[in-house]
């Protein structure tokens, strides 16, 4: 699997964001997030857009080919190829504690992407759990990842479970 | 050359009691195995039981005021005795009463069978010294895992293997609790009530929940079976109190437990006692009171043990062993 970060450029009218994720679900891409990079406007209403994307690294160059295809125009674009991935379990006030932020850290490393989180939330007030899936682009790289998620969750007071497997 | 060995039980409480009805039981096999063999002393807090010419099954029978004046420290300074068997209450922290115990027995020259943690959490490279420089040996399997074999596992039969680390469950009353949150979808605080009236948890249960315990086996073996010199602080520690009921559910949906694993890795360089996500596959994740570790080796890699890691007679199965390892004809 590989994340990868595009850059598309789209004109500000409806319908034009479809064009370039039409081919990314074509190539069976999970889109983690979309972010309108408005404040980067052109004199021409271009505004840029970066499109995160998980994907099979092999179909990475045949749906970037498919998104130009379709008249949309590919800035850049840059592959974390992902080859280590572990999940873990937190338990504590995860969302009181400001999860995103948890996993902007994470994501912000340049190395190792939050994948996957599944949150369990008994009752307000009550310890939440959340089963948290990191990729990362090596195993040392993943074992750093896991470094930093346990350093913010002591900060957070939050438990972390790590697996037992070595399959880091 | 010996010709009875002579026994001194230092501590009369479960344990001792427990090693002394072994020793006058099953009296015939043991000696066919290490010779004719006595207990000469017995010592307690409240006083102790002494006669050179063997002691017999009349000591069960004995308490509190039936032991004569005297301390443990004169026994083991005046009374003729070739293996002292230590099993007093752990200490932690300074690993007393036990530490003097046993460095004075070493000192004499008198072999040691402890199952106290204490004394070699905090000083074992010392004690293991002092055994040396005597020419005597300090023997400990009980320490770690109760009657689940590991110590003698790994020197004997896993001599002439490089072992890169070993992890597992190392507290039974851990391993009740979680399986128990695991199986009946409680919470800690309604398994820790449970425990507590079968008596599988202590009345303070800190020592075992937190996570101390273990991590106090984690110290012996990393320095008796690794040649590493670590101390109870190098040891990060976490216990298993805010463990929740949705922690196993999330973990169940992917086929996963919740263990407490003790860890010691040279390869990742890891000295932890901490909550462990498990596959429900894996041959640590045991129910129940059961001990279980996984040693991983160069030559033989994995072997797995599993056992109770408690328990009267369980205990006196490990300090039986190491007095016939001992004396072994």
């Amino acid at each position: 699997m590989a994340i990868v970060s595009i850059v598309v450029e789209l004109k500000d009218q409806p319908g034009q964001l479809l064009r370039a994720l039409e081919p990314i679900s074509r190539y069976g891409g999970n889109i983690l997030g979309i972010l309108h990079q408005r404040e980067k406007m052109t004199p021409l209403k271009i505004i840029p857009v970066e499109i995160s994307i998980k994907i099979d690294e092999n179909r990475v160059e045949d749906m970037i080919n498919a998104i130009k295809e379709n008249g949309v125009n590919v800035r850049s674009y840059n592959e974390i190829r992902l080859v280590a991935t572990t999940s873990a379990l937190l338990v504590g006030h995860i969302i009181h504690t400001d999860l995103s932020d948890t996993v902007r850290k994470i994501d912000k490393t340049g190395y190792a992407e939050v994948i996957d989180m599944h949150i369990n939330m008994p009752q307000l007030n009550e310890p939440s759990t959340a089963m948290i899936t990191i990729s990362a682009t090596g195993k040392e790289k993943l074992q750093d990842a896991m470094k930093l998620l346990n350093e913010v969750c002591r900060n957070k007071d939050i438990l972390v479970i790590e697996p037992l497997n070595e399959e880091y | 050359m010996i010709t009875v060995i002579k026994i001194a039980i230092i501590g009369f409480g479960v344990i001792g009691r427990g090693v002394a009805e072994v020793l006058l039981e099953k009296k015939e096999e043991i000696q066919n195995r290490i010779g004719e063999y006595s207990i000469v002393a017995v010592c307690e807090k409240d006083g102790v039981a002494y006669n050179p010419d063997g002691l017999g099954w009349e000591v069960l029978k004995m308490k509190g005021g039936d032991f004569s004046e005297g301390s443990t420290v004169d026994i083991i300074e005046t009374a003729e005795f070739d293996v002292a068997i230590e099993v007093t209450p752990t200490d932690i922290k300074k690993g007393e009463p036990g530490l003097t115990h046993i460095s004075e027995c070493l000192e004499k020259g008198s072999h040691v069978i402890t199952s106290n943690k204490g004394p070699l959490v905090v000083a074992y490279s010392k004690l293991q010294e002092l055994a040396e420089r005597n020419e005597v040996q300090l023997m400990f399997e009980a320490t770690v895992g109760g009657g689940m074999p590991l110590i003698k596992l790994v020197r004997n039969d896993l001599a002439g293997n490089e072992i890169d680390s070993i992890r597992g469950i190392l507290n039974g009353t851990c391993n009740y609790i979680l399986s128990r949150m695991e199986s009946e979808k409680l919470t800690y605080n309604q398994v820790l009530t449970e425990a507590k009236e079968l008596g599988i948890a202590e009345a303070d249960p800190t020592y075992d929940v937190e996570g101390i315990d273990s991590a106090a086996k984690v110290v012996i073996i990393a320095n008796a079976l690794l040649n590493m010199d670590i101390t109870y602080d190098d040891v990060e520690i976490e216990g298993i109190t805010a463990i929740t009921p949705e922690a196993f559910e999330v973990a169940m949906e992917r086929d996963y437990t919740i263990r407490l694993i003790g860890e010691v890795s040279r390869e990742t360089g890891s000295l932890k006692v901490s909550p462990r996500l498990i596959s429900t596959h894996h041959p640590l994740a045991v129910t129940g009171t059961l001990n279980a570790v996984q040693i991983r080796t160069d030559l033989a890699k994995d072997i797995v043990v599993i056992g109770r890691g408690a328990g009267q007679k369980e205990t006196s199965s490990a300090i039986i062993s190491d007095l016939i390892e001992i004396f072994r004809k």
